[in-house]
C-alpha cells in the first residue's frame, strides 16, 4: 500500500497521506519506547511503508573488545533480537492497524500488544562489528498462531556484507489475552 | 592462576560488560561464573517487568568467552564465532541473572562452550546457550 496517494476509505472517505504516515508512525514509536531495553541499547526503527529497518547508533558502551575495537557479540544478539521481535509484532499489529482492528489511538495510549517470547535464537557472527552504526531488517518467514519463525541480517556500511546474522523461533500472543 | 587474572583482565575491560554491570563470581580451568543485577533498564516485557532476553544474551556470550580465555590451551582473547540460546522461561523480575559457562572442547582454532543462565531458582533454568569461538593462533 503506497503512502504517496490517498488511500483506500477506511470508513468512506479517503485520508490524507500525512494521517495515515502519523499514524503508523505513531503505533511503531508506542511499540518500540515502550520497552526499556531498546532505549537502553538506543535502538531506532527507520519505517518505509510496511518495511522496518533498526538502527543501532554507535556508542562506547557497546564495545566488547576495546583493543580492535568492535561490538561487542551480546550487543549484536541483543541487536538482532530486539529486530526480530519488533519485526515479528509490527508484522502483525500491521494488519490489525491496516484493517482498523486496532486503533492506533489505544496504542500511543498505552494498550499495547503483548510481544512474542523468543524460544531460541541462534546467531551467525560473520565478520566483526565495527565501532559504527549498525543496521538490520528482520524477515518472517513463517508466522501461525502459536509460533513464528524469523530471519534477521545486520549490516554496517555495506549492505551486500552483513556482519551478523540469526535465525529465531518465538511463541506468538494469544489473542484472546 | 594466569589463565583467571587473563580472563578478568579480558572481561573487566570489555565496556559493554561494565554498562550491564556484570560481574565475575568464580573462574576455573575452562570454567567461568558471572552475574548481573536486576535492572529496571533492563526490562524487554513493560507489563511484566521481565527482563530482555538480549541482556541475558550479552551475559552469556561473556560468559562463555571467559571460559575460553580461562581454558588451559586458549593463547589469548576470543570471538564469538555462532551462539545458539533457549530461553526455558522468563527470569524473574527483581532477581539477579547468573550464569556458568564450560569450555568444554578446544581445537587448534575452535572452542566449543555450553553455559546456562538461571535467576534464585537454579533447579529451573532461565536459558542454556551451547557457542563456539575462536582460539587465537599462538
Amino acid at each position: 500500500m503506497s503512502e504517496g496517494s490517498f488511500v483506500k476509505p477506511r470508513g468512506g472517505r479517503p485520508e490524507p497521506v500525512q494521517v495515515i504516515k502519523q499514524r503508523r508512525d505513531a503505533a511503531l514509536g508506542a511499540l518500540v519506547h515502550g520497552v526499556p531495553y531498546i532505549q537502553f541499547l538506543g535502538i531506532e526503527f527507520d519505517r518505509r511503508g510496511d518495511e522496518l529497518t533498526a538502527v543501532l547508533p554507535f556508542d562506547d558502551k557497546l564495545i566488547g573488545n576495546p583493543l580492535l575495537p568492535a561490538l561487542h557479540g551480546g550487543v549484536t544478539a541483543a541487536f538482532l533480537e530486539v529486530t526480530a521481535i519488533i519485526g515479528l509484532s509490527w508484522a502483525s499489529l500491521w494488519e490489525e492497524i491496516e484493517s482498523g482492528r486496532i486503533d492506533a489511538q489505544t496504542l500511543v495510549a498505552g494498550n499495547l500488544p503483548r510481544l512474542p517470547k523468543t524460544i531460541d535464537f541462534t546467531v551467525d557472527y560473520l565478520r566483526t562489528g565495527l565501532p559504527r552504526d549498525a543496521y538490520a531488517r528482520a524477515k518472517v518467514n513463517r508466522s501461525g498462531r502459536r509460533y513464528a519463525s524469523v530471519h534477521v541480517e545486520a549490516w554496517q556500511d555495506n549492505r551486500a556484507r552483513a556482519f551478523a546474522q540469526a535465525t529465531g523461533h518465538f511463541l506468538m500472543p494469544r489473542m484472546d489475552g | 592462576m594466569d589463565k583467571e587474572k587473563l580472563a578478568r583482565q579480558f572481561t573487566e575491560a570489555i565496556p559493554h560488560a561494565r554498562a550491564l554491570a556484570m560481574r565475575i563470581d568464580h573462574l576455573g580451568e575452562g570454567v567461568a561464573e558471572m552475574s548481573m543485577p536486576y535492572d529496571a533498564r533492563f526490562i524487554g516485557d513493560p507489563e511484566t517487568g521481565v527482563i530482555h532476553g538480549g541482556a541475558v544474551s550479552a551475559l552469556l556470550d561473556t560468559c562463555c568467552g571467559a571460559s575460553v580465555v580461562c581454558h588451559p590451551a586458549s593463547k589469548g582473547g576470543t570471538a564469538t564465532i555462532g551462539l545458539r540460546i533457549d530461553y526455558m522461561r522468563a527470569a524473574t523480575p527483581g532477581q539477579a541473572i547468573r550464569t556458568r559457562a564450560e569450555c568444554y572442547h578446544v581445537t587448534r582454532s575452535v572452542a566449543f562452550v555450553r553455559a546456562t543462565a538461571m535467576d534464585d531458582d537454579a533447579d529451573r533454568p532461565v536459558a542454556t546457550a551451547t557457542g563456539t569461538f575462536t582460539v587465537e593462533a599462538g
